[in-house]
């Protein structure tokens, strides 16, 4: 049993919902008691589908446990199936349906369905997720439809290069957008128009928009572009060792990361290597001039914890790091499965890297991180809000104002400019920032506002100023933090700040006064410095500053 | 595309698909014929209830027993909110727990007392069942007494069911009363319970109405302090507030209260004759009750009249939702005049609902419990003017042409006593403004 107050993914069956519903003519039946439906919401309410997902379930009750639930399930398949006459079926359970093991799966492949395919999925509820449930689902479609094509062992490789034999434009896949993905709508439009002008056609976007028809062709383009590996990572994988068909492994969020997309496809698929593609980059996104121009001289060293899934904590990390000069003072991610890529790029930044589904763990590590910017998930907010530090959403989980209108990729040369923006956007500005550090006093700019926020500025009681060091205490209600001494402070040798040091603390600004407050303890600790006064403050600020 | 999609009328007495059973309750008067429907069912979980009643109780924590299913649909449905301090969650059952690995109760008692740790101020904590914890038998009830010994009169650990299986959306409210009516002290003293979750601002308006009518003593359940629970006994007057009590109210039968039979204070009319109901049951004196509602009824017809304009004439069907479709239905037929063409609910109570069932226009189709497809079927064929429905049906609906009302705001908002009638009138009233407001042309 695990105690969750916040889950970052849904069950796996919400992921082959995602699969079904981003797919046209693919109908899914799912075993699952009444209430299950909420799922629907998901797509109508947040992604505000304009049609119900492609899903029957069979919203089994009480009553029903008692009599026979299998044959409720081949009655839901036989009813959904003349009905909806899919081009291909999903069959499987949600976690309770689990429970009761009527083998969904089983039922329908002894049901004569009028020969249209079916998929029978096995969803460990009770050990994966989300993702792991989409990515499984695509690879079973994929696979299903494709066994009859692939081509018996030591068959020749699809060649990255055979569009030039063949006398035509190359062409690839987008492997990975999907509903409840995040952005993925804008984000295909802007790598398709990308891929448009370096001469690139794109053959297939699966799953999001693709007919079980679509499937079949994927074998006809020249390499795979996995643009979500937590979606298509299993399903290019087979495709490589079933097709040889190559795979683009470059996520393109990012200036320095689209720029190195182009250079891996240009040289995969022996393309003529463009001109100087920094140029291209300079020329195309708003991003490195902006990042240049001397108004963002402030974002210098700014410290940004980045939580999210795997692909977009890693592209957000080098974005936050190079390309807008923040300091990464902490790089997570909820995605097991991508744990080692995520490891990897917080080794570069000299972080070790939080690889966790534990929203309180992560609330933990960002309150001892004390950043200046948080860049995570939906979840995030909650703790960012709780600890009054700016934030902005970068990955799913998502709600509804992160399926915004207007054009939003995240990807390519535009994603980049929405990405300075968004991510500029909650910290103070620049002025704002100089003043509150210089008059305290003021009745209306006071310490935390945020006025190009209108009343948004973040809700900095006093108490949150100190939550941002309530190591153990990070979960305690306001008031308790102070009472509650973290687990560290049991120590009788423990700083104690004198009054005269609280006051010149908090003449700090206050979106580093917890870093500051941190350090300056260190620091007298490690001097068995017991009392902390104003002086202590400033001893600490020049050894840190060296 | 539906293959073969025959409308089935809505008069269930000349067309009734296989497999429906149309049932004529017995009685004297032949209420009205209920087309009984079974399949898909698109209908929240009980658990669903914690959206609102933790806002109702913010002392009280509810942590579901259950799978990451459950805790995915609590925070779709409320984490557009941000919370500084979450007051709900979900022990997610994991393979060690179903396997018998670990021992279940000694799991939740290890996640209990870190989370009190962590939130010493929480007075009442609720073990919510899910399906999970059902199916595999979990008894969360001797759980939820073991913990409250543990924890030794510091926290109230309590249990209800708001599994699907069990319970349909409000469905979880009533059982969540039902989880604090054996710590109701007992007192036998007169006193005017007003029973089921209403808005802060109704319920002291209400209570303010009452006193003023020679009603002193004037209760709530659920209390806003899990920790303020009213007394009962055999000077206690039931009012039942919401509809969808049938359990809590039997319950609170069974300890000496008596049931003011009412329809519910859906309207002017609904209100007044629910206040009504309790001034009788008290013998107040009817002149001095008319001199308080009069005024009320009055002004609450006027704030009526410009939805009414909107309404009136218009053809309505309500999908089942949350057992309040009945009266909200009369209300919409007798005070706004629009015309039903199918009341759906999800579940019928007849005891609770007569007095509201006497009031609907004779004949009104009535549906308990759902076949999604066919009832939709029956929408597309009628095209009513107006759809309640949940959030997975109200879009998709909307992109086929049809107007809809969006049926879980009307939990969500103050919509009970003469004063809000016009705002209930205008929820419904909405929509279709909007929709001659907005074009694009």
């Amino acid at each position: 049993m695990e105690l969750t107050l916040w889950t970052y993914e849904g069950p796996p069956h919400v992921g082959a919902m995602r699969i079904a519903a981003s797919m046209e003519g693919v109908h899914y039946v799912l075993h699952a008691p009444q209430g299950d439906t909420y799922a629907d919401l998901l797509f109508t309410m947040i992604e505000r589908r304009d049609k119900r997902p492609p899903v029957t379930y069979t919203t089994f009750q009480a009553r029903d446990l008692g009599g026979d639930t299998a044959e409720l399930v081949k009655r839901t398949i036989a009813q959904a199936v003349e009905r909806f006459q899919p081009e291909a079926l999903l069959v499987g359970e949600s976690c309770t349906a689990e429970l009761i093991q009527d083998q969904p799966g089983a039922l329908a492949a002894g049901m004569d369905l009028g020969g249209i395919p079916m998929v029978s999925l096995e969803l460990p509820a009770y050990s994966k997720k989300e993702n792991w449930g989409a990515a499984e689902t695509f690879y079973q479609l994929v696979r299903g439809l494709l066994k009859e094509q692939v081509p018996p062992p030591g068959s020749p490789k699809i060649l990255p290069t055979r569009w030039r034999q063949e006398g035509r434009r190359p062409r690839v896949n987008l492997l990975g957008p999907s509903l409840l993905g995040f952005r993925c709508r804008d984000d295909v439009r802007e790598i398709t128009r990308l891929l448009g002008e370096h001469g690139v056609d794109v053959s297939v976007v699966a799953p999001l928009g693709a007919r079980p028809a679509d499937l079949l062709r994927i074998p006809s383009a020249d390499a795979n572009i996995c643009l979500y590996p937590e979606v298509a990572a299993p399903v290019c994988s087979w495709l490589e060792r079933s097709f040889g068909q190559a795979t683009v492994k470059t996520v393109p969020i990012g200036v320095a990361a689209t720029t190195a997309f182009l250079a891996e496809l240009t040289t995969l698929l022996g393309l003529e290597p463009a001109e100087g593609t920094q140029t291209e980059s300079e020329r195309r996104s708003r991003l490195p001039w902006y990042s240049r121009s001397v108004d963002s001289t402030y974002l210098t060293g700014k410290r940004v914890f980045i939580f999210g899934d795997a692909t977009h904590a890693i592209a957000a990390a080098r974005i936050a790091s190079q390309e807008l000069g923040f300091a990464v003072v902490g790089l997570g991610t909820y995605s097991r499965e991508l744990a080692r890529e995520v490891r990897a790029a917080a080794k570069e930044l000299g972080l070790e890297a939080l690889i966790t589904d534990d929203y309180l763990a992560v609330e933990k590590a960002m309150a001892e991180a004390a950043p200046e910017l948080v860049l995570g998930t939906q979840m995030e907010r909650h703790s960012a809000k709780r600890l009054g530090i700016p934030c902005a959403v970068i990955s799913t989980p998502l709600h509804v104002q992160d399926v915004p209108a207007r054009y939003s990729p995240q990807m390519g040369w535009e994603g980049a400019n929405v990405i300075f923006d968004a991510w500029v956007h909650p910290l103070m500005m620049g002025l704002e920032e100089h003043l509150i550090g210089m008059f305290r006093h003021d009745f209306e700019f006071v310490d935390g506002h945020r006025s190009h926020l209108g009343d948004g500025a973040p809700s900095v009681s006093p108490v949150a100023d100190a939550m941002q060091d309530g190591v153990a205490s990070a979960a305690a209600p306001f008031g308790v933090a102070v009472a509650t001494p973290p687990a560290a402070g049991a120590s009788p040798h423990e700083p104690v700040w004198t009054t005269d040091g609280e006051t010149e603390l908090h003449k700090i600004p206050f979106f580093v006064r917890g870093k500051v407050r941190r350090n300056t303890e260190s620091f007298a600790r490690e001097r068995g410095i017991g009392e902390i006064t104003a002086e202590t403050l400033y001893d600490a600020k020049a050894h840190f500053s060296r | 595309m539906p293959s073969s999609v025959t409308p089935s009328s809505v008069t269930p007495s000349s067309d009734t698909p296989a497999g429906d059973a149309a049932t004529r309750a017995g009685g004297g008067d032949a209420p009205p014929e209920v087309r009984k429907e079974s399949g898909q069912r698109e209908v929240f979980c009980g658990l669903t209830s914690i959206v609102w009643l933790h806002r109702r109780m913010p002392d009280a924590f509810f942590l579901v027993v259950g799978s990451r299913t459950c805790a995915h649909l609590i925070q779709s449905a409320a984490g557009v909110m941000i919370f500084a301090e979450p007051r709900f969650g979900t022990a997610i059952l994991g393979e060690r727990d179903l396997a018998g690995l670990a021992d279940a109760n000694e799991e939740l008692d290890r996640l209990v007392r870190d989370l009190l740790e962590r939130r010493p101020e929480i007075r009442t904590l609720f073990l919510v069942g899910s399906c999970p914890s059902e199916v595999i038998k979990l008894d969360l009830a001797r759980a939820a007494e073991r913990l409250t010994q543990q924890m030794a009169g510091r926290v109230r650990v309590l249990n209800y069911t708001g599994s699907g299986i069990e319970t349909t959306f409000t469905q979880g409210e009533d059982q969540a009363l039902m989880a604090l009516l054996p710590h109701l002290p007992a007192s036998d003293e007169e006193q005017l319970l007003i029973v089921g979750t209403l808005a802060d601002a109704v319920e002291d308006r209400f209570t303010t109405l009452f006193e003023r009518m020679g009603l002193p003593r004037v209760r709530s359940l659920p209390p806003r302090r899990s920790t303020d629970l009213p007394p009962i006994g055999k000077g206690t007057r039931l009012l039942l507030a919401q509809p969808f009590l049938s359990a809590t109210a039997r319950a609170l039968a069974h300890r000496g209260g008596q049931l003011i039979t009412s329809p519910y204070p859906f309207g002017v009319e609904g209100s007044r004759l629910w206040m009504e109901a309790a001034a009788a049951s008290f013998n107040l004196d009817p002149a001095a009750v008319a001199g308080v509602l009069d005024p009320l009824v009055e002004r609450g017809r006027r704030a009526i009249e410009p939805h009414r304009q909107v309404l009136r004439g218009k053809r309505l069907f309500l999908m089942p939702d949350s057992q309040m479709e009945i009266p909200l239905a009369r209300f919409l037929a007798r005070e706004c005049g629009m015309e039903l063409v199918e009341v759906g609910v999800p579940y019928l109570d007849r005891q609770l609902m007569a007095a509201e069932q006497a009031l609907l226009p004779a004949g009104t189709p009535l549906s308990e419990g759902q076949d999604v497809e066919r009832q939709l079927d029956r929408v597309r064929a009628e095209r009513p003017d107006l759809v309640v429905c949940g959030l997975g049906l109200a879009n998709p609906l909307e992109a086929e042409g049809l107007a809809t009302k969006w049926s879980i705001e009307l939990v969500f908002s103050p919509i009970h006593g003469c004063d809000q009638a016009g705002e209930l009138a205008e929820l419904f009233a909405r929509p279709l403004r909007r929709r001659e407001l907005i074009s694009f042309a």
